[in-house]
């Protein structure tokens, strides 16, 4: 007893200090998790979480008959895994081009230059986007034109939707992603490059040798976090870029939560839905914490 | 050591190739740009660019002079100066207890994973919106500024950053007779600036983009702020926001300059403030992603 007043007397203020986060913590995510269970209910906004009637798992069963539901999943995980994959590839890449620099200013200027998308809301680009790709003024497509080749209207064509929506992200987030692989870059022991020239090696043989090897910790590192994300297909994206002609290719699981749960006010439909992801997303994500702890000896905090 | 033909046809060429990249970049910012000057029938007619054509301000004058624009514009910006100022305030805090070795705060560890555990795992949009409704925040600012206000992964960087300054400056302080929250408020805090500086930039930015939380959460477009009002015109094309003068000014303007004009002014005041804090962001993450 006697130790942990004494032990209260000399941590007081650290606790003090993280009571008010705390509290918001509560408030913001820890009663929403409690208000899961409207899964299970038939969720009537007037009788509250614990006036509305159990259902049991009759929404989860709904959902399995769901007509779409199959193609929303494969929509989701399709996009997803394409983005994680560009979205490695890409920064990779830029990242050891840069890396070639000579000259840190142009280094710096090329870097401002590609980071800018990242830093503009989906709302805008959507609407640069929109107008870029439009099918009548926009200018891609009377670029094509003068190829002789047809309008295409890259938003609402089923073929289209999924690999604009990689490539835009890729063009928004490339950028940004080069900051952590340039640093792993320069962190690269420069006598390893001496020794791979003495041996012979060139530029290329280099790069292939030493730079990738170097890298290597960085990109299973990254690959491994972003295995949480492949239920992510990106919602401010997409919500902003599709439209129903485009959903068999473009529907998602988080757009397709919003338009249950919010417009059409199925409430404890939208939340087994939303509940179903997070569940498989924790267990994702936890699995891609445990092994990048294992692998790569990393820690969160 | 003179350089190989090979080696500088390389460098040649990784030039234009990163030039071209970041152009790739800025052309459309910069497309958008020149049609919000151009003249309606210039930019209806598909003739503009990369500079404007037919140049007039008359896109930039009806944005500025219109209401709904304004007002939305104002209500970002409270909801940057008051959810910027509140999530700083937290995360500095909270940073500080979490950076300490368990045998410094015995409950460390437990407290670290109440906050981890809300990035591993959440109840999802309904359960969270019929929360905040519940609260009674709907249609008030703070339901833009509150629930997003403890940011756990700037806590998480700035916490790293905390755990890499020396050790004896926290020992020294705490000799000469400095609690804790004079330690944190006159060494931590003024040491850890470009991570502040950091998480400070990303702070605003998060709330000068968000756009979701307005839309669901504001009944009344009155109480939109700017990313959401500019969704709702340019993106879901909401009629509401259409008067008969405006339908008059738009044969006049053409919609096209003037969405252009629109989504410029809301992008300028990021391409202003991001190229400044570049280099400090760039420490920050690298040196918050570092750990010992």
């Amino acid at each position: 007893m006697n130790q942990l007043a004494r032990r209260w007397k000399r941590e007081w203020p650290l606790h003090f200090m993280v009571v008010p986060a705390l509290i918001f913590l509560v408030l913001f995510s820890y009663i929403p998790m409690a208000g899961v269970l409207m899964a299970f209910q038939k969720y009537i906004p007037t009788k509250g979480l614990f006036g509305s009637p159990m259902v049991g798992l009759k929404h989860f069963k709904y959902l399995l008959d769901y007509p779409d539901i199959g193609r929303i999943v494969f929509n989701t995980l399709y996009i997803a895994t394409m983005k994680i994959i560009a979205g490695l590839a890409v920064p990779i890449t830029i990242a050891i081009l840069l890396n070639e620099l000579r000259q840190e200013w142009m280094k710096r200027a090329f870097q401002t230059m590609v980071y800018l998308p990242h830093f503009l809301s989906w709302v805008l680009l959507s609407g640069i986007i929109i107008d870029v790709l439009s099918p009548s003024t926009g200018i891609i497509n009377q670029i094509l034109s003068l190829f002789g080749a047809k309008p295409i209207f890259f938003l609402g064509d089923n073929k289209w939707f999924p690999y604009v929506m990689v490539i835009t992200d890729v063009w928004k987030e490339f950028g940004f992603g080069t900051i952590i692989y340039l640093a792993a870059l320069t962190n690269i022991n420069p006598s390893l490059y001496e020794a791979a020239e003495i041996d012979g090696a060139g530029r290329w043989k280099q790069t292939l040798n030493v730079t990738l090897p170097g890298m290597m910790p960085i990109i299973v590192l990254m690959l491994t976090l972003n295995i949480g994300n492949v239920l992510n297909a990106g919602f401010d994206q997409i919500f902003n870029l599709y439209s129903p002609q485009v959903y068999e290719s473009g529907d998602v699981i988080d757009t397709f939560v919003y338009r249950m749960g919010i417009e059409q006010a199925q409430y404890g439909f939208a939340t087994a839905v939303g509940l179903l992801k997070s569940v498989v997303s924790f267990i994702l994500i936890s699995v891609s914490y445990v092994m990048a702890y294992r692998f790569a000896n990393y820690r969160i905090f | 050591m003179k350089k190989s033909f090979g080696r500088r046809l390389f460098l040649g060429c990784n030039l234009v190739f990163l030039t071209l990249l970041s152009l790739m970049c800025l052309m459309p910012i910069l497309h958008i740009l020149s049609i919000s000057f151009s003249s309606g029938s210039a930019a209806s007619a598909g003739k503009v660019l990369l500079w404007p054509v037919e140049f007039t301000p008359a896109a930039y004058q009806n944005v500025f002079g219109k209401p709904e624009y304004l007002r939305a514009f104002w209500v970002t910006i409270q909801r940057v100066v008051l959810g910027t100022a509140i999530s700083m305030f937290l995360t500095i805090l909270t940073a500080y207890p979490l950076s300490k070795e368990t045998h410094q705060f015995g409950m460390r560890t437990f407290y670290a994973w109440i906050f981890v555990f809300t990035i591993l795992f959440n109840g999802g949009l309904i359960p969270w919106y019929m929360t905040i409704k519940a609260v009674g925040l709907i249609d008030s600012i703070w339901a833009l500024v509150l629930p997003g206000a403890v940011q756990v992964f700037n806590i998480i960087l700035l916490l790293n950053f905390y755990r890499n300054l020396p050790k004896e400056l926290e020992e020294s302080s705490r000799i000469d007779g400095a609690g804790h929250f004079t330690t944190l408020w006159k060494i931590y805090a003024p040491l850890s600036l470009p991570a502040l500086a950091t998480t400070g930039l990303f702070t605003i930015v998060w709330h000068w983009n968000s756009w979701f939380d307005g839309m669901i959460l504001m009944n009344h477009p009155d109480h939109y702020p700017l990313q959401t009002f500019l969704q709702s015109i340019i993106i879901k094309m909401d009629l509401r926001f259409l008067k008969s003068q405006d339908i008059e000014l738009m044969q006049k303007l053409s919609d096209r300059t003037s969405k252009a004009a629109q989504i410029f002014v809301a992008a300028f005041p990021i391409l202003v403030i991001y190229p400044v804090l570049q280099r400090f962001f760039i420490k920050g993450i690298v040196m918050g992603s570092v750990k010992e």
